[in-house]
């Protein structure tokens, strides 16, 4: 009894999931608990079933690659631009018919081709300690490389996309060797090597152990309203810089999707797109994991509020993807870990 | 005419068997070498010029520290609980297991969280003695050392199951003989009980090491260049696969090279079980002071590896598991739990189809074959991976053109995009622990046994069925049980390879974690532990059974 019970398991769940009547296929870069919900609500909505499979961004990539035209993927969701670049470069991605929710988007968060479209902003500003540094004496990224900094800025590994992200931004706007420059500078100046993740900066410059650090907005929303209470003092002793707010404005990033170029349910796939750039969702991002919202028109939540309003980057947001390696290359010559 | 003689002489259903078995389990750690015949010049001069130093000195100094230090402790414990009679023993040779069902990167996080700058312990140090960063030295967590000392928390238990076997297997006349020509105690177990044992302790550190040379959580965590973290790096950050699999193929070497040496360091060693049961030495029973230092150093270990990581998972938990434990837990739990237990069989299966074939056959060919599907425990599980990911997508593109011209109807990703990649894949990576256990398992039955057996006119698959199996129940078993607990815990592949809507704990676990909630991971962490627990203690129950036939090996 006990061999049949195993073997119908084994059967049952060796096959591929079931044909349904109306369905959309999600490769996700972003993390079940940041999707789901959602997914769920879109279902609800509509009638139409999303398969979803999480992971990191370039394996899922490497999957649609190798799954060539018989992936089941529609969309490719990624937490970073660099990303959907990237796919869009290998051939694995197409345009996605423009409607009417899709042309509210502002040009900077599209593909040219329209292969790919922005879904939430991320802004990876300066987190000073609120008791230690005047506000005032620090105004852009390239302050961080004056000897006044040394032994006192906190930044995660370069090995991080948000940091090679930003070093790519920095290639676009103001070339190889000025940013060379500003990176080897910006090493010297390290409190410490890099360890851990955003948080772990914020937590560093709450504690002392740096004045500095360079972080997403939503880690430092996310320690903000978090249960914990030492956390949460740990977040209010730490105040954001908007950086560069005279001249090109502060590095962002965005999430955003892509159509898959062999999407076998391309209907239902540009449905769940207008979905998710709904007003609705746009205001589930901001306050289930505090990132903006890609459309002007979205009120930003409180938390979101208390941080300021800031100047963006005017960079073609796909250039970032196309400068990655020159990024990374950069950085292992600074000794960036 | 003596080669065709050779090849057609050994051309048997073994031979053709085990052959195609390793073919598909080393199809993807080949596609790795594979990468070696597109070199990558440019990328490589720029990883010469700047990080590659890094990667290998680190790599080597973190396998090699864990060895260093799994040998201490393991044969420490080992010699203690094997050796001495003394209070809460019964209860120590399980706890000490523990750790095992802890995956190194959940000790990581709970340590951190711990002992970082920010956390409890400095800020209440900082908080009593009125200190300011820089007025006071504690050590660094997230370094090298911090991360040896990690993976040597939950990997010692490798060493010290298997020397803890054979320090209980030596014969007590072995002991008698050394009393009796006047050799002192101490020099008895440098001469004596420790050589004999070299062979165990040495393989449980090899294993280890090559754990420790794939990791891919902790090193990531700690920010650490190694080689694992450099395989990303370059594949993702630079955009380059090939040079990435050309690393990958690297650091296999390395371990090719361990591998190596640990065989030359058994291979003049080898015995088999007796048949009659030995005079098993009497464990001494402690006196004055040692009754109290010798538990409590056995302690030690378990509760840093164990019993304070998971108290703090345990007090995280309770913060947040109201909102977590819902439907959707069960069901991961569910998961976790067929998809490990259905691995493990496979595994086991395989492992003991090839060590029967190489035994059955001891010729070249087979023991090279069967070497190299040994090399995927070394691998890093999303190296192999990404090789199944592509061999199997490539098989299931055929498959549908051929459906397609033949049918006019496409089957869809049967092999890459199913569980079958998975079991594939684990098949393929622990197909080793299997292998170690199973085969030890094998050496100890007497190949005159086989030759009887054969007289008597059994034919091979009975030998093994009504001879080997019941003999060997314990070794297979434990290997089941190892595997189990590796799965469980195995994180990259499944990350990479599982099907649409298919999550398990690991991967609940690591997302929550690697979007730097820590509290939200303690339950799924909490549970993979509580899970990979029933093994670790179903192990020691068989490792304690008299008579037993064999031991496990991990």
């Amino acid at each position: 009894m006990k061999k049949i019970i195993t073997c119908m398991f084994i059967i049952v769940s060796l096959l591929p999931p079931l044909v349904m009547a109306e369905q959309v296929n999600l490769y996700s870069a972003r993390k079940e608990a940041l999707i789901k919900p959602l997914l769920d609500k879109f279902t609800q909505q509509t009638g139409i079933s999303v398969n979803l499979v999480t992971g990191n961004a370039d394996n899922l990539i490497t999957r649609l690659k190798s799954e060539g035209k018989y992936s089941p993927a529609d969309l490719l969701l990624t937490t970073d631009v660099g990303r959907l670049y990237r796919a869009k470069q290998q051939g694995l991605t197409q345009e996605i018919a423009e409607t009417e929710a899709i042309s509210k988007l502002p040009n900077n968060f599209r593909d040219e081709q329209g292969h790919w479209l922005g879904l939430s902003l991320r802004a990876r500003p300066l987190m000073v300690s609120a008791e230690r540094v005047n506000g005032q004496s620090i105004t852009k990224l390239e302050d961080l490389t004056a000897p006044e900094w040394k032994g006192r800025i906190c930044i995660r590994s370069s090995s991080n996309i948000y940091n090679q992200s930003m070093v790519a931004s920095l290639i676009a706007q103001q070339g190889e060797s000025a940013t060379e420059e500003w990176v080897n500078g910006l090493v010297k100046n390290f409190a410490r090597p890099p360890q851990g993740g955003d948080r772990d900066q914020i937590k560093a410059v709450a504690s002392g152990l740096c004045d500095v650090a360079i972080a997403n907005t939503y880690y430092l929303a996310g320690m903000l309203s978090s249960e914990d209470e030492t956390t949460k003092q740990q977040g209010k002793k730490v105040k954001v810089v908007w950086p560069n707010q005279g001249d090109r404005g502060a590095h962002i990033n965005i999430s955003g999707v892509a159509l898959a170029k062999n999407a076998p349910n391309k209907v239902a796939a540009v449905k769940l797109i207008e979905f998710l750039l709904s007003d609705e969702s746009q205001m589930w991002y901001a306050k289930t994991n505090h990132e903006y919202p890609v459309l002007a028109a979205i009120p930003w939540s409180d938390l979101l509020q208390s941080f300021g309003t800031f100047k963006t980057e005017q960079v073609p947001l796909g250039k970032l993807g196309e400068l990655n390696s020159a990024a990374v290359q950069m950085m292992d010559r600074a000794g960036w870990k | 005419m003596k080669q065709i003689n050779w090849f057609f002489g050994r051309f048997n259903l073994w031979l053709v068997t085990i052959a195609l078995g390793c073919f598909i389990l080393a199809a993807p750690i080949g596609l790795v070498f594979f990468s070696v015949f597109f070199p990558q010049t440019e990328i490589w001069q720029h990883l010469y010029s700047t990080v590659l130093t890094d990667y290998i000195v680190n790599s080597l100094v973190l396998a090699f520290g864990v060895g260093v230090i799994v040998i201490v402790i393991g044969t420490v414990l080992a010699w203690c609980i094997a050796r001495y009679e003394f209070a809460g023993r019964k209860q120590l040779q399980w706890l000490i297991l523990l750790p095992m069902a802890m995956p190194a990167y959940i000790i990581a996080y709970t340590y951190t969280g711990l002992l970082d700058f920010a956390g409890p312990i400095q800020t209440l140090l900082r908080e009593t003695f009125n200190w300011q960063y820089g007025d006071y030295y504690f050590p660094e967590v997230r370094s090298l050392p911090g991360a040896i000392i990690m993976l040597s928390l939950v990997l010692y238990p490798y060493v010290y199951m298997l020397a803890r076997t054979a320090f209980s297997e030596q014969p007590a006349s072995l002991e008698e003989v050394s009393r009796s020509l006047g050799v002192s105690s101490r020099q008895h177990l440098i001469k004596v009980v420790l050589p004999l044992a070299r062979p165990a302790i040495l393989m449980g550190a090899a294993l280890a090491m090559m754990e420790a040379f794939a990791d891919y959580g902790t090193v990531q965590y700690f920010g650490l260049s190694t080689f694992t973290t450099g395989i990303f790096r370059t594949w993702f950050g630079l955009g380059n696969g090939l040079a990435a699999a050309q690393l990958a193929a690297m650091l296999t070497s390395f371990v090719v090279l361990l591998l190596i040496l640990e065989f030359l360091s058994r291979r003049k060693i080898r015995y088999y079980f007796q048949g009659q049961k030995a005079q098993q030495v009497t464990r001494q029973k402690l006196t004055g002071r040692k009754t109290f230092w010798v538990p409590f150093m056995c302690v030690i270990p378990v509760f840093l590896g164990f019993i304070l990581p998971v108290l703090q998972l345990f007090l995280w938990a309770l913060k947040t598991y109201s909102k977590q434990v819902t439907s959707e837990f069960w069901l991961l739990l569910w998961n976790s739990f067929y998809l490990a237990a259905i691995a493990a069989v496979t595994a086991v299966m395989l492992a003991l189809l090839f060590a029967y074939g190489k035994r059955l056959n001891p010729i070249k060919p087979i023991r090279i074959l069967v070497g190299i599907v040994n090399l995927g425990y070394a691998i890093p599980g999303t190296v192999i991976a990404i090789g199944a990911m592509i061999s199997l997508s490539w098989i299931d593109i055929k498959v549908n053109l051929f459906t397609e011209t033949w049918f006019d109807f496409s089957v869809g990703l049967v092999f890459s995009g199913s569980l079958f990649a998975l079991i594939l894949v684990y098949s393929s990576r622990f197909l080793a622990v299997a292998m170690h256990n199973v085969d030890t398992g094998l050496a100890r039955v007497k190949p005159s046994m086989d030759d009887a057996a054969r007289s008597l006119g059994y034919k091979p698959l009975q030998i093994l069925r009504s001879i080997h199996v019941p003999l060997m129940k314990t070794s297979v078993l434990s290997a089941l049980l190892l595997v189990f607990v590796d799965v469980l815990k195995e994180l990259p592949a499944t990350l990479i390879l599982r099907p649409f809507n298919f999550n398990t704990l690991a991967v609940k676990a690591f997302e929550l974690a690697s979007d730097e909630r820590l509290m939200d991971a303690a339950l799924p962490a909490l549970a993979i532990v509580s899970v990979g627990i029933l093994p670790v203690i179903l192990l020691t129950m068989l490792m304690d059974r008299p008579n037993q036939l064999s031991s496990p090996v991990k």
